[in-house]
């Protein structure tokens, strides 16, 4: 019995199936934002407002001729997809969202959970890398260099961010620190800065304007992804969706106060805050142009480093005082 | 990492096909190499074969966004031939036209500027407000793109009052448009972090590789056939040549956009000092000889065309020189020591018209067979044809 509740847990919720929808979802509100904020309609007619478009285009590529390039190094290339899809929605099954009962919020918590999933979401950096690298196509190569020079750009910002709530919790597991600041909302206020900080470094971890350097579409054609068609491009395009629920779901939890309520409510809190933040994000990419690689590392360190720093300052600081 | 990388003759960045090979080390480039010759037409050659008033036509299809520049350019040089004087008020709606068409492709490049830039969402702004001068040229014309206004001695079509009316109010809305465009691509600080300093064309050079149009001006040299060489109605009109002095594509950005204000104000004059009268004369069906160039400021520089007449009703010769082939040279120049990611922006910043200014050349062989050859071919026979002459050991005897 406990194996067949494992078994629905990992296919059908939260597991895979829910995941898909929902960040099917998320991709649709977020194109549908981008188009509205662009005086455009954005996707229309499959679904009610073309609330289907993204399953229509998963679909769709699924169905399509899966090419993969003479010199390619076959096996990583058609292993890296499903690898990069596994590693993000693994990252999905530790957000405490699913509130069956109080003492358990997800059926795999543990302290320093935070640290697993922000360790999975660097890992679909690697994973583009590698299929940028592992394609042989010069774009691909470019592309692929590009992402790891963007990493060493916003990775330590966003953990230092992303840790500065958590050390303010005193606690490295994501339910504790929601429930810390749901008894102290006040706190909430004070890792403002390190939320900033954080969503625009999601931002450039997701690869959207004004980061999509690695994919620059008038530059290097398709950058990584250049020579990916077909299922694989499909599983790729799937995971950066599902990365963005979880980056969402992350930031929410430790910068929102996470979700709480129960199994309806909480639900309910879910689906607002990240889509708060998915919205934020699709601002985030209407009113910006793409900025150059070097522009966006000198970014990184002249700015958003020395916030976050700054953030880590001011909970060291004031967890001195509480005490 | 030292290597070679191909943009186009497929490309998104590229609307049309061009070969641009750019060595690369790393991020920067270090040496540009360009091929043309994907997008021959043969309009020269077709030219010859049909009379000047089908030629109207066939020139206004040289370009789908400066078809007007084109037919002006063509049906100006011919009236010279002819000896035509066109009325004032068919010289002013001619006018008209051309700085709509103005302000429709500096719109155009604005947005594409924005897309290349990475910035949708300029794009997608700029090109719903292009359609209010689209919509502008309708009225008048009834065409979107190529609105078939001239002819030999004036222009086919007149302007109502409504129809001046109600130009003058969409004048108003794109007048209010532009201001906000130029505080966007001027204050927007990704936007602005990108186009700064990307792209540098010092004065000197812009002048000695012969560029044309807005990317002369944005190196700071206010040179205009408007204003230098006045045809139509420029003469008459008030305006002032806009220049900017950072010689980047920010500068390109500027230039084009203060042009576009500068157009409204002609636009507006236009409208307000329409004299009245006959809108053509007739012209007749045969061209005495002779031979033309005639100059027009088209939206992307200096248009040239030379026509020669030999009292017939065909012309024995058109050339066309598109602004775009003027503006190669020293795009090479603006590509080196630039960034990868800089290439479509420097690229877009000259707006291209490839298709425009692919021109073929044709050699007769010695044995009555015909080739047709590109002019990167050529260069390289010329180069072969110049080593087996031997100028090298020549070079004490001729005065090179």
């Amino acid at each position: 019995m406990a194996a067949l509740k494992v078994i629905l847990y990992l296919a059908v919720y939260p597991g895979f199936l829910f995941l898909f929808v929902y960040a099917t979802f998320c991709e649709w509100v977020d194109r549908k934002f981008y188009a509205r904020f662009q005086n455009r309609l954005g996707p229309m007619y499959t679904g009610k407002s073309g609330l289907l478009q993204p399953i229509a285009d998963f679909i769709k590529l699924l169905a399509k001729e899966d090419v993969v390039p003479e010199k390619a190094d076959r096996k990583m290339f058609s292993v890296l997809p499903v690898f990069g899809l596994t590693v993000v929605t693994t990252a999905a099954m530790y957000l405490p969202v699913w509130h069956f009962s109080t003492g358990t919020p997800t059926f795999n918590s543990f302290p320093g959970d935070i640290i697993v999933v922000l360790y999975l979401l660097s890992l679909p950096t690697l994973v583009l890398f590698l299929a940028g690298w592992h394609s042989t196509n010069l774009f691909s190569t470019i592309g692929g260099v590009r992402v790891l020079t963007m990493l060493f750009g916003y990775e330590v910002p966003l953990f230092l961010s992303a840790l500065s709530p958590a050390v303010l919790a005193g606690s490295w597991r994501l339910a504790e620190i929601a429930a810390f600041y749901r008894s102290n909302p006040c706190m909430l206020i004070v890792n403002i800065i390190g939320f900033a900080v954080a969503l625009i470094c999601l931002q450039a971890k997701l690869e959207r304007l004004p980061f999509d350097i690695p994919h620059a579409e008038t530059e290097i054609v398709g950058g990584t992804l250049t020579e990916y068609s077909g299922r694989k491009l499909a599983f790729f395009r799937l995971m950066t969706a599902i990365e963005m629920v979880v980056g969402a779901g992350l930031l929410s939890t430790v910068f929102l106060d996470g979700f709480p309520g129960g199994l309806i409510f909480g639900f309910g809190n879910f689906v607002v805050k990240t889509l708060f933040i998915v919205i934020l994000l699709s601002l985030m990419r209407a009113v910006c142009a793409r900025i150059r690689i070097e522009q966006m590392v000198d970014f990184a360190w002249d700015y958003l480093a020395p916030l976050a720093v700054l953030q880590m300052l001011i909970v060291i600081v004031l967890k001195g005082f509480l005490r | 990492m030292k290597v070679t990388i191909p943009i186009g003759p497929q490309h998104p960045a590229l609307k049309e096909p061009i070969s641009i090979r750019l060595s690369i080390d790393g991020e920067i480039i270090t040496g540009a190499d360009l091929r043309l010759g994907y997008n021959h037409r043969g309009i020269e050659k077709l030219a010859e074969t049909k009379n000047y008033t089908q030629n109207i036509y066939l020139v206004e299809r040289i370009c789908g966004i400066c078809s007007h520049s084109h037919t002006t350019c063509y049906v100006q040089g011919v009236e010279k031939l002819m000896g035509l004087e066109v009325p004032k008020r068919g010289l002013y709606i001619r006018t008209l036209i051309a700085e709509l068409e103005r302000v429709h492709s500096h719109l155009l490049w604005l947005g594409v500027a924005g897309h290349e830039a990475g910035f949708d969402t300029f794009f997608m702004y700029t090109w719903r407000d292009r359609e209010v001068v689209m919509d502008m040229l309708e009225i008048i014309s009834g065409n979107r793109v190529h609105y078939a206004m001239n002819t030999f001695g004036g222009v086919r079509r007149d302007i109502t009052d409504m129809q001046k009316k109600k130009m003058l109010d969409l004048l108003d809305l794109l007048r209010k448009r532009t201001a906000y465009y130029l505080s966007i691509g001027s204050t927007e600080p990704t936007f602005v972090a990108r186009i700064t300093g990307v792209g540098k064309l010092p004065p000197e050079k812009a002048v000695s590789l012969c560029a044309v149009g807005p990317v002369l001006r944005a190196s700071g040299i206010p040179r205009d056939v408007r204003k230098d060489d006045p045809y139509a109605a420029y003469a008459d009109v008030p305006f002032d040549v806009c220049t900017f002095d950072t010689c980047d594509v920010l500068a390109r950005v500027v230039v084009r956009v203060r042009e576009l204000v500068e157009s409204y104000r002609i636009i507006e004059y236009l409208l307000l000092n329409l004299p009245a009268g006959e809108i053509s004369v007739k012209a007749p069906r045969k061209v005495p000889a002779g031979e033309v160039v005639s100059r027009y400021e088209a939206p992307r520089g200096e248009n040239i065309h030379f026509i020669k007449s030999n009292d017939t009703d065909k012309p024995e010769r058109l050339k066309v020189r598109a602004p775009t082939l003027a503006n190669y040279p020293a795009t090479l120049e603006m590509l080196k020591n630039s960034f990868i990611a800089d290439v479509p922006l420097i690229f877009a910043a000259i707006d291209p018209c490839i298709c425009c200014a692919e021109r073929m050349v044709e050699l007769n062989s010695r044995g009555g067979a015909r080739e047709v050859v590109s002019m990167s071919q050529l260069r390289k026979m010329a180069d072969a044809f110049y080593k087996k002459a031997g100028l090298k050991k020549k070079a004490g005897t001729w005065p090179l």
